[in-house]
């Protein structure tokens, strides 16, 4: 096998990145219990997950050593993802009526 | 035969390989970009019937058995990366040990999985109604937990045969890295999962 001479272990970095992975898991149940607003949860699980998926993505799929391949993914799912968001503010008018209309007794 | 005969001696103006990566790795991460949007959209949709639903229902009493499936799958990621490790040093019975465990864990994740939707059953969810509160929260949960469950089950049969056919030399190293990607993929899905269907769903 081609690779097989000189290749180089990366085990240490993996489990660096495992056990980062697993604290951020660990932080987001323990915001799970925590006395706070639902889109505070929300916003503090998602943050927490979309680091967890860059680091798996940059070190477990190793796209952090090839930054070519890095550009055309991120921009082509970040398109994707953002374009899905169009239809939140009807699921506002779900329970209040018009878009925002009501937003200030929400 | 060589390359350039199979090319019909065209080889030298072949296109290079994008971002110099080989034709079925490209391919997997092509899959992974659509299968990104896919689950993207249920989460989406599954976030949108939530916002729009007064009643919906808080039925998870437990983080035990989803931490414990968190911690098995990201786990097996590892496993996964040490198995591609010894793959790429030529340590062929290694990788496949590797390969194996990965698989193991896989499989227990998906035993767990299927525990804990009985459970949810047993207390009367079903996809169109549950006792908590509004019905579309089993169709929800069942449609988006139900897909990543496919995946993993995938994953398990994929990494078992390219396993043994790496093994038997019919597969190599980069083989098995691509199968490794797809692995790491379902891993990734469920970081997401976890948070928005689970811990945001917990009765306090």
């Amino acid at each position: 096998m081609a690779m097989a001479e000189g290749h180089k272990s990366n085990a240490g970095r993996y489990v660096i990145v495992y056990i980062c992975i697993l604290a951020i898991a660990f932080l987001q149940f323990v915001i799970a219990y925590s006395n706070i607003t639902a889109p505070q949860m929300f916003a503090r699980m998602l943050f927490l997950a979309v680091v967890e998926g860059a680091l798996a993505l940059l070190f477990f799929m190793h796209l952090s050593d090839n930054h070519g391949l890095l550009w055309f993914v991120v921009v082509f799912t970040v398109f994707v993802l953002l374009a899905m968001q169009y239809g939140w503010t009807d699921s506002f008018r779900e329970l209040l009526g018009a878009p925002w209309s009501n937003y200030s007794k929400y | 035969m060589s390359h350039a005969d199979t090319m019909g001696g065209h080889a030298g103006v072949m296109e290079k390989p994008a971002f110099s990566v080989p034709a079925k790795k490209m391919a997997m991460w092509l899959f992974i970009i659509a299968d990104t949007a896919t689950f993207a959209g249920c989460l989406v949709a599954y976030g949108f019937l939530r916002n729009a639903t007064p009643d919906w229902p808080r039925p998870f009493h437990s983080i035990t058995n989803v931490a414990l499936m968190t911690f098995i799958l990201v786990t097996s990621s590892l496993t996964m990366l040490f198995a591609i490790d010894a793959a790429k040093a030529g340590e062929k019975a290694k990788a496949l040990q590797w390969t194996l465990i990965t698989a193991g864990a896989g499989a227990l994740f998906a035993l767990l999985h299927i525990r804990e939707w009985l459970g949810l059953i047993g207390e009367g969810m079903t996809l169109l109604k549950n006792p908590w509160g509004t019905g579309l929260f089993g169709a929800a949960f069942f449609s988006i937990t139900g897909l990543h469950l496919l995946h993993v089950t995938c994953g398990v049969i994929a990494l078992v045969v390219v396993g043994i056919r790496y093994q038997g030399g019919r597969y190599n190293a980069d083989d098995l890295e691509i199968t490794g990607l797809y692995w790491h993929f379902v891993d990734l899905v469920w970081m997401f999962v976890v948070p928005l269907v689970y811990l945001l769903n917990l009765s306090h």
